[in-house]
């Protein structure tokens, strides 16, 4: 079996504890909210989108360290970032979750770093948290897709 | 006899498993139960000898396998202590027998404006399906609350019942462990002129089961929770009730004519058994039934009792404050199903955790997301005990929250 600590890396721990870019964001800010109805992991992400530049992102709800925590990276992974690069991240991030994609349009950009997100790798070896993992991101796709 | 549940546990060949050189400790049984040897041999037993349709064909094989087949509802009948063997409907599982007494019962009886009576501590299989009669006919809601012990607050059942046609309620909480009174409540709703349906999901795995004492109407309960296999439950109702109910799902088995214009209804129990029946799994759930009796549901009761008590007083002397445990102290009202909040540790940590320690507990709202907002959290982690269960089971989930402190320890 998997060590923990492959898990709950120091930097895990640390969003976790001390979640970045926590809060709401009043209208006209985008909206989205996700859930994880197998365990009660809930996340709401705000964005400030202008001119195609997520100018500003919060993230509010609650959970368990690993769905907390990829919000908290995502959210600092995110911020500043046009539009087509966010994207470029989430299709990675999702492809070291083994998130196969429905269709394989263009090959992905690896030439970012994904910075603190390569963290959350060992995810994959435990299967039941790759939806923790996923919940802020896909709560993400819904708020830029809206 | 003296319960020794570490002899016990040498009948289930899975809780025999060593997994990373460390044994299993299931501590999930109120999800779903592990099965004894005698269970899995008896289904494959039949699967090799005696397997053939019931009911419906004139060779000898199909009539050993009818009588095997009737032979388990009738085994299901003595367990409960129904007075008709007739009112044992199988089923796929309990959601199934609740969703069959919300849907048939409910659209023969019921019209807008009509009012059933749920609680606050119920499963989504018994809130659900009556949602979707608000849906479908009008109906109106209404929900007996909680005492801060996780108990139901009888003190306004009186108006709650009044007027009401239906109070369909859980005999053991599958989160709090609460154990209702039962009889009390299927006479307060006689009293107000409703019938009385009990989700036995939790009850009748761990306790003696009498549906005649109770008075009650109805009571659903699966055979999964009870060392059988899935695929299988049971809808018990009383004769009159049935009889004057419009049939669940229609096709073979459960007609007694088929023309281009119409059809005509099966009697009981066939009229509620559309298609083909789990088999071999009501023989496996026959298998579970005897070996429960076996051993005695009230010794496996008094066992609960104990290592309960012990799980009680174990987990609170050893954390105190930083552990909080759902549900009634009292064991004397509660089943060996403990939920509990450990610091501020998420319950999907605290099972990843014990987890690591091959212990298994189950961590999310227990399909109770009601009762969840009411306890005020989004998710708890549960332990839950049966007859395999030992106090070094108890010991073991103890030591390994100690894990969890150490990991997430601000």
């Amino acid at each position: 079996m998997p060590g923990l600590e492959d898990l709950y890396r120091e930097i895990v721990l640390d969003h976790y504890r001390t979640p970045r870019n926590r809060g709401e964001l009043a209208p006209p800010a985008i909206k989205a909210e996700g859930h994880n109805p197998l365990c009660g992991d809930e996340v709401q992400v705000y964005l400030d989108l202008d001119n195609g530049i997520v100018r500003d992102v919060k993230i509010s709800g609650q959970g368990c360290s690993i769905s907390q925590s990829s919000a908290s990276m995502m959210s600092a992974a995110i911020k500043g970032k046009s539009v087509d690069e966010i994207r470029n991240i989430v299709r990675r991030f999702k492809h070291m979750m083994s998130i196969e994609e429905e269709v394989n349009e263009t090959p992905i950009d690896e030439s970012q770093s994904l910075g603190d997100l390569e963290a959350l790798r060992s995810v994959v070896k435990f299967p039941v948290r790759i939806k923790c993992a996923v919940l802020s991101w896909n709560t993400l796709l819904d708020a830029l897709n809206q | 006899m003296t319960f020794n549940a570490a002899i016990i546990k040498k009948d289930f060949p899975l809780l025999n498993r060593v997994i990373n050189g460390k044994p299993l400790v299931y501590l999930d049984s109120a999800n779903t139960s592990q099965k004894p040897q005698v269970v899995i041999d008896a289904m494959s037993s039949f699967m090799e000898t005696t397997y053939a349709p019931t009911n419906r064909s004139a060779y000898q094989l199909a009539s050993e396998s009818t009588d095997a087949f009737e032979g388990a509802r009738e085994a299901v009948r003595a367990f409960i202590n129904a007075p008709r063997t007739n009112e044992v409907i199988f089923t796929k599982n309990a959601t199934e027998a609740l969703n069959l007494v919300a849907h048939s019962w409910g659209h023969a009886n019921l019209k807008s404006g009509d009012v059933v009576v749920l609680t606050h501590m119920e499963h989504h299989a018994n809130i659900v399906p009556w949602h979707m009669l608000v849906a479908e006919l009008g109906i109106q809601l209404r929900w007996v609350p909680l005492t801060g012990d996780g108990q139901l607050d009888l003190s306004t059942l009186p108006q709650l019942l009044n007027g009401a046609k239906a109070l369909s309620f859980t005999a053991m909480s599958n989160v709090l462990g609460t154990i209702t009174p039962v009889k009390q409540l299927c006479d307060a709703a006689h009293g107000a002129g409703a019938i009385a349906i009990v989700d036995g999901c939790q009850y009748v795995p761990h306790n003696i089961t009498d549906v005649t004492a109770w008075g009650a109407d109805f009571l659903a309960f699966s055979s999964h929770k009870l060392c059988g296999p899935s695929g299988i439950g049971v809808l018990w109702g009383r004769e009159t009730l049935l009889d004057a109910m419009p049939p669940f799902l229609g096709g073979g088995n459960m007609i007694s004519d088929v023309r281009l214009d119409g059809f005509s209804c099966a009697e009981l129990p066939a009229k509620f058994e559309a298609g083909t029946p789990p088999i071999t799994e009501a023989i496996g759930m026959h298998a579970a039934l005897r070996y429960l009796s076996d051993i005695g549901m009230d010794n496996i009761r008094a066992h609960e009792k104990e290592i309960t008590a012990y799980a009680i007083s174990t987990l609170n002397s050893r954390y105190g404050d930083d552990i909080t445990l759902h549900g009634p102290s009292d064991v004397e009202v509660r089943g060996a199903t403990l939920s509990f909040k450990f610091k501020n540790v998420h319950p999907h940590d605290v099972s990843q955790v014990l987890d690591q320690s091959n212990i298994c507990v189950r961590a999310g709202h227990h399909c109770a997301k009601p009762l969840m907002k009411i306890l005020g959290a989004n998710a708890t982690a549960r332990a839950s005990f049966y007859l395999y269960n030992s106090f070094e089971d108890v010991d073991a989930l103890a030591d390994a929250l100690a894990n969890a402190d150490d990991l997430f320890s601000l």
